[in-house]
């Protein structure tokens, strides 16, 4: 079994990045100049990544499959990035940022990587200041605060509920400004499909050209990749339609690990499901909760207007099981509560799939206007959607799946296990362990992009000066664009009835069922029986109308659903392999009398990173044993 | 609930496209209208039939890539949304709904109801930014910005660059989208610096790209889905004006 190296520098905690930059090797800006990186993705990691390697002087060539890099997801974020700014003179600090994050994650995050991501924080603040970011301010001109689930500081900096925009904007101001100097080239409407491995090192991609079907062949002599989460395995999750794992999972496939698939988010605030066709599902922001008060009527089947509902038939469910943290829980807890009330026959709306979100008090306390200052385009999004307005009653919401904390296995310096491939932003595993606290993502992705891989990935390419640019001529690439034509070809000639999006539609099913907010032995052995049929069906009666050298959105979609089935299968693995509960993987056969996740540290307190072996088709694992010298690990208790 | 569709189809590019007539008869009053043209392609592609071709990607109103005209508006008849937005409920039972692509010299069809866009970030390349390197950032409080300021700036920089405003114009101006970008920065102390190269180089770029003038009937303001304001319009004009007397 292969030893995973994590490359976790020596020393106290707070000086180990100090001392890795330090120590770590540069290249001077002639050689940069002649050495090319490829990022794929254009969100807030990519563009991060990619501006920022540009501006040191590679050139780059970014991908993404949307028609302009302005598009990419991180742009849905809404409620805030954190720092540890401290400038609420709360008691914040970068110990604390780290801390909340390790017990968020239920120590399953690594402390190295985690501590860094709070160090980086503050610097990501003033660089987003810096290029025109709009985060809210006061009325003495400085950066405004609030407060998100799991903490107990105001740490959020945000821009009204459209924070992931604004600070995506801003990475994408700064990758025009290096497209303008000519440091990096954008392809957009570009799909990667294949990673190309030469000599054991990462060196190019295969991709298509989505509007002429043309397969590209592209080198480098670095990969990165920041292509996001596969919350989309749900086909109903807060994910753009189009967000896929399918990078992630070739590169897998070509041998990079990926550890803890089975640690998924499922958001507690979502609209709920309103009909048969929908497409995906809506987030209303974990601020909310700042003011929400979240219940259910204490009645089963009560089916009154919420608002006349009297108080003391309303059960204010998270107030009341956690007095400490009351609706401000992290999102695994207020998640598996809503479901567990919703499951017990108290849900509201037609399906009892829905518990309420009362502003009421807020609005009686605060005013309308104070409220619509904090939420009004939320609100208005909720009222568009819905029809019907959370000024005058409660929103319904519902849990829906939002963000992976597993993804690719990555080391100290964002290395996978392919020399060569960085995988950074959510694509990676490293910092949220089993459960990721609100406003985090924004801030691990921008650190990623613009303060950590700049440096880890200079450190591997100083090796890589004598490397002339590599030839997409060679044999690797030749081999891997044959292996991408076969599969569409495969798709194409199926010719059968039924639509990607009906095959992708009955495996989020499975997996909603078996293998999201909560989890056992036997339904997973059955999910992956069906999952194993129904990917059998798929390739039997897909129908993938059109050609291949044309615009083609439905082979876009069949090539993405044929590795959902596969990263179906992985996660299924994983969940079977973890039989404790943490953070948001709650197994039920481990919890407590009182229904929370009961942990195992003796057995589990590792990351499991699983390897492909491709002539067995096998999946291995390897296990990266967690090390806590920082943090007293204890029963993560929100009461 | 049933509606009589007429929908703009065009294989490419270099094709010509024409409209296409379809009786549709599984729409909801629950449904997007994008859910509406998912539910329509799902039969389609059942009869081995090219779905409709159309871009969209958040379904939240926040990615910018979906737009289509609907029934002569873009984004469809309801103020202040996307597309993706868009409810059948406000639609009718046996209602004719026609839908066609932006329609603007500077956004070619690509296929059916997909435009080319490219030209927006060409103008973004050609100035919309601060020219500030990762690492060299002051401390966030080190430059108070005034709240009013900082939230006018706010309101310029929501636009999602989808390009109604250019469909809605009848000169395809570009104006309502440099101009937000233009006003995001001229608003804040950190923008000031490079105020007048932005203006001037976005401005030529958009020229250059054969977006027309602004025609001062504020059809881009009345279609913008974010409700972006033509003041940022007027915001630009006098950051020209300063740029070329100064």
């Amino acid at each position: 079994m292969t030893k995973l190296n994590s490359k976790i520098p020596s020393g106290p905690l707070a000086e180990k990045w100090t001392k890795y930059k330090d120590t770590a090797n540069l290249v001077n800006p002639a050689n940069k100049k002649k050495l090319d990186v490829i990022v794929v993705g254009t969100g807030l990691a990519g563009a991060s990544a990619a501006s920022s390697l540009g501006e040191l002087g590679y050139q780059v060539k970014n991908f993404c499959y949307q028609d302009s890099s302005r598009r990419a997801h991180s742009v849905a974020a809404q409620g805030g990035i954190n720092a540890a700014k401290n400038y609420r003179n709360d008691g914040d600090s970068i110990y604390h940022l780290f801390y909340d994050m390790i017990k968020g994650g239920d120590y399953r995050a690594r402390e190295a990587n985690v501590y860094r991501a709070a160090q980086v924080s503050n610097d990501v603040i003033d660089h987003f200041t810096a290029i025109g970011v709009p985060f809210a301010r006061d009325y003495g001109g400085n950066l405004d605060n609030r407060s998100f689930g799991g903490v107990q500081v105001s740490r959020t900096f945000y821009a009204k509920g459209l924070t992931g925009q604004q600070c995506l904007l801003g990475t994408y101001s700064s990758l025009n400004r290096q497209i303008n100097k000519g440091m990096v080239t954008m392809y957009p409407r570009q799909e990667m499909l294949d990673l190309v491995v030469i000599d054991g090192k990462a060196r190019g991609i295969i991709t298509r050209n989505l509007i002429t079907g043309e397969i590209e062949r592209h080198s480098a002599h670095a990969v990165v990749l920041a292509t996001g989460g596969y919350g989309t395995i749900y086909y109903l999750s807060t994910l753009a339609v189009n967000s896929n794992p399918s990078a992630a999972w070739k590169a897998h496939k070509k041998g990079a690990y990926f550890a803890n698939p089975s640690f998924v988010q499922i958001h507690p605030t979502s609209i709920p499901q309103l009909n048969d066709f929908q497409a995906k599902l809506t987030l209303m922001s974990e601020s909310l909760r700042n003011d929400g008060r979240i219940w259910v009527p204490k009645a089963k089947g009560d089916k009154r207007h919420a608002n006349t509902i009297p108080n003391e038939e309303r059960d204010y469910f998270l107030e009341r099981r956690y007095p400490a943290f009351g609706n401000l829980v992290p999102r695994d807890v207020a998640s598996r509560a809503a479901k567990e009330r919703c499951d017990a026959g108290y849900g509201v709306s037609d399906t009892g799939l829905a518990v309420n979100l009362d502003f009421r008090d807020a609005i009686q306390k605060q005013g309308k206007k104070a409220i619509e200052s904090k939420y009004g385009n939320l609100f208005e999004m909720y009222e568009t959607i819905t029809g019907t307005s959370p000024y005058d009653e409660p929103m319904r919401i519902y849990p829906a799946g939002h963000y992976t904390m597993g993804g690719l296995w990555v080391d100290y310096e964002l290395m996978t296990t392919v020399p060569g491939l960085y995988a950074i932003g959510e694509s990676n595993f490293s910092d949220h362990g089993a459960n990721r606290l609100g406003a985090s993502s924004l801030m691990q992705t921008s650190g990623d992009g613009y303060f950590i891989l700049p440096y880890t990935i200079a450190n591997y390419l100083s090796d890589e000066i004598r490397t002339p640019r590599i030839s997409t001529d060679l044999k690797e690439f030749e081999e891997a664009e044959k292996e991408v034509m076969n599969q569409l070809e495969k798709l194409i000639s199926i010719k059968g009835t039924k639509s990607a999006t009906s095959f992708h539609r009955k495996l989020g099913k499975i997996m909603w069922d078996y293998c999201g907010m909560s989890r056992n032995e036997e339904g997973l052995n059955k999910a992956r029986v069906m999952v194993k049929k129904l990917k059998e069906d798929f390739y039997k009666d897909l129908m993938v109308p059109g050609g291949l050298n044309e615009l083609n959105q439905e082979l876009e979609k069949a090539g993405r659903v044929a590795d959902y089935f596969d990263v179906a299968d992985l996660m299924i693995t994983d969940a079977l392999n973890r039989t404790e509960s943490c953070g948001a993987h709650f197994r039920e056969e481990s919890q407590t009398e009182e229904g929370e996740a009961k942990r195992n540290d003796a057995d589990f307190m590792y990351v499991a990173a699983w390897e492909y072996n491709s002539s067995k088709q096998i999946h291995q694992l390897h296990k990266e044993d967690l090390k806590y010298e920082e943090v007293e690990v204890k029963v993560r208790s929100y009461k | 609930m049933r509606v009589k569709l007429k929908i703009w189809r065009q294989k490419d590019a270099n094709s010509k496209g024409a409209f296409v007539n379809y009786d549709f008869d599984g729409a909801s009053p629950e449904m997007s209208f994008l859910e509406m043209l998912d539910a329509l392609n799902t039969r389609l592609i059942e009869k081995g039939e090219d779905p409709i071709a159309f871009d969209s990607d958040c379904r939240e109103g926040i990615c910018g890539a979906c737009g289509m005209y609907i029934n002569g508006y873009p984004h469809g008849p309801v103020k202040g949304i996307t597309t993706c937005h868009l409810s059948m409920r406000y639609f009718k039972d046996g209602q004719n709904i026609v839908v066609e692509p932006w329609r603007s010299k500077a956004f070619p069809v690509i296929r059916d109801l997909i435009v080319d866009r490219n030209s927006f970030d060409k103008i973004q390349v050609a100035g919309g930014f601060i020219s500030t390197n990762v690492g060299s950032a002051p401390d966030s409080h080190a430059i108070p910005v005034i709240k009013e300021k900082s939230d006018h700036s706010f309101d310029s920089a929501i636009c999602i660059g989808c390009g109604a405003c250019v469909a809605a114009c009848k000169n395809a101006s570009a104006m309502l989208f440099v101009s937000a970008k233009v006003s995001q920065y001229a608003q804040i102390p950190q923008g000031k610096i490079e105020a007048k190269e932005r203006v001037e180089a976005m401005i030529q770029k958009m020229d250059e790209l054969g977006f027309g003038n602004c025609t001062n009937t504020g059809a881009c303001e009345a279609q913008c889905p974010k409700e972006i304001s033509v003041i940022n319009i007027a915001r630009m004009n006098r950051e020209f004006y300063v740029a070329k007397i100064s």
